[in-house]
């Protein structure tokens, strides 16, 4: 049940796409994400989907394994989709009882549904190719570009590590709390939902304690290591951006701008314009 | 209660690149009221194998008989009847204390099996009384503010307050001091003998199982290597060791008084046969 989760994993097959300098992917992925959500026909969804099934290709992740990513994501889609498709006013093309759906609708549902879904798929393709450490890593770089932010760029950075960190760390003892206390006999699978609210408080309550206890002993652990902060840290591994890490900006540069001039194209695919 | 495992297999993660195999086509029967030591080194499949026993975890192929019956082929509740009568406690089990008092986190369990609150109330007394601790004195306090090993015993109680017919711990010395560990091991053997029922227990000591199951599983990479008594599988030391494991002690120590003295015996495992044997023998 837990094991589907795979939002932040990383999975490691060595293929060109894992080799990339994290800033070059996080850069690629931040562009990406801003503009899905400029395309405003299929064009740009058709062009979203080769790029994105390209990168898949090359990254030698299993489709499967990206696909169970969305899967978590199935009740929010079919949430959007069904609010869009019969909230939005215009030309009626099918009634049900009280409930119209409109060309505006069908066309809004899909978009979003795409959105969604493209969104979902970028981003974990980027997770699943970039080992938490690369990915803190170039993300204290780019924070270091932003006002406000550069300041604090380490200790979020070292945050976020600690909390990706942690993240199968903290499944894996919920599983094994469940299992204990499964044990001596405690039902999650049935009863009303206030019961299985109720029955959530055994794995909740030392799931808490664990987790502050690990805090603390990984506290003492780092100050033990002298570990104060940012300043004057450097590193064992410093991030390098090889000619690979050039070749693919500008080929993501100009896949942005491609999708960018798909917003031009006059021609209808299926809505109209 | 007999628990008969057969050809059971688990694989981790199935067909992702962190796949597993833990289990390999176990077969073994652990029979009605037997005292039985599992041991292994660390990923040899122990834990995953005793998880299994009830129901906890689904092989990926093959199936454990409870009293003959396949427990992976009932109804949901039905499995849950079962873990009223299989308790398992899990390495470090004070990680699973939860409640405000000591009296009320013992209770969770019989109160699970939609016990009344007298029979709840006496099995609590009872299972705190079992593993050593006050009842008057601890009732009350709150789990978090016991020591560590007092916490261990609560936990323990905890699951010997639903009085399962078998009773299958998972290394429940690890990290205690000597002292904590003989008192634990101690009262699982007294209760073993009380109570008359079947106990698994999982441990990487030899020295501590040896002297108290009738029967040793020694695991190595999700097989089973030896399933027989403390007898004869210390006396196999040539695979014990090449698997990670050692015998006691002691067992060395007669080995090396062979070369001397042919006559004495090799199968022994504690320091009070020893004893008795080196006496014999030098005494004639």
């Amino acid at each position: 049940m837990l094991k589907d989760v795979t939002i932040g994993q990383y999975y490691p097959t060595g293929s060109v796409i894992h080799k990339l300098d994290p800033r070059t992917k996080i850069l690629f992925t931040t562009a990406f994400v801003v503009m899905l959500f400029f395309l405003n026909n299929l064009w740009g969804y058709l062009a979203t989907f080769l790029i994105l099934a390209t990168i898949t290709l090359l990254s030698k992740i299993p489709m499967g394994y990206i696909i169970r990513g969305i899967k978590g994501l199935v009740l929010i889609i079919m949430l959007t989709v069904v609010l869009n498709l019969f909230m939005t006013p215009g030309t009626v093309v099918a009634t049900l009882g009280p409930l119209t759906v409109t060309l505006e609708g069908l066309k809004v549902a899909t978009y979003m549904a795409l959105r969604l879904i493209f969104l979902v798929v970028g981003t974990s393709i980027m997770t699943l190719t970039t080992s938490p450490i690369d990915l803190t890593d170039g993300m204290e770089w780019c924070m270091r570009y932003i006002p406000f932010v550069r300041r604090y760029a380490h200790e979020l950075a070292m945050m976020m590590s600690i909390a990706l960190r942690f993240i199968p760390t903290l499944m894996e003892e919920t599983e094994r709390i469940m299992k204990a206390q499964k044990a001596r006999g405690a039902n999650f699978e049935t009863g009303n939902i206030i019961s299985r609210a109720k029955n959530l408080i055994p794995i909740l309550i030392p799931l808490f304690i664990s987790a502050f206890r690990r805090a603390d002993e990984l506290a003492t652990a780092m100050e033990a290591r002298c570990y104060r902060g940012g300043e004057n840290r450097t590193r064992m591994k410093q991030l390098a951006f090889e000619f690979r890490d050039g070749a693919s900006l500008v080929l993501m540069f100009l896949m942005i701008v491609g999708l960018y001039l798909t917003t031009w194209i006059q021609i209808p695919l299926l809505f109209p314009v | 209660m007999s628990v008969e495992i057969k050809n059971l297999s688990h694989t981790y993660s199935e067909g992702s690149p962190f796949e597993f195999k833990a289990l390999k086509d176990i077969n073994l029967t652990i029979e009605d009221g037997s005292f039985i030591g599992i041991i292994g080194h660390t990923g040899s499949g122990k834990s995953t194998l005793i998880q299994h026993l009830n129901g906890l975890l689904t092989p990926t192929s093959g199936t454990v008989l409870v009293d003959g019956k396949d427990i992976f082929e009932t109804k949901k509740t039905e499995l849950i009847q079962l873990r009223h009568q299989i308790g398992l406690v899990f390495q470090y089990p004070e990680h699973q204390l939860f409640e405000e008092t000591v009296q009320k986190d013992v209770a969770f369990g019989p109160r699970n099996q939609g016990l009344t609150e007298d029979e709840i109330d006496q099995r609590v007394r009872q299972s705190i009384k079992m593993v050593g601790l006050d009842f008057d004195a601890i009732k009350d306090k709150s789990p978090f503010e016991l020591s560590g090993g007092q916490m261990r015993r609560v936990a323990i109680a905890g699951v010997l307050a639903m009085e399962p017919a078998v009773l299958i711990l998972d290394e429940p010395t690890a990290g205690l001091d000597p002292r904590g560990r003989e008192e634990i091991l101690a009262q699982i053997k007294s209760l073993h003998r009380q109570k008359q029922i079947t106990v698994i227990l999982v441990s990487h000591s030899m020295e501590d199982i040896g002297k108290m199951v009738d029967k040793i599983l020694v695991m190595n990479e999700g097989e089973v290597v030896f399933y027989d008594t403390p007898n004869r599988v210390f006396t196999e030391i040539s695979t014990l060791e090449r698997i990670g494991l050692a015998v006691p002690e002691v067992t060395y120590l007669m080995r090396r008084l062979k070369d001397k003295y042919p006559e004495i015996r090799e199968d022994i495992f504690t320091v009070e046969a020893a004893k008795k044997e080196i006496l014999k023998v030098i005494r004639g």
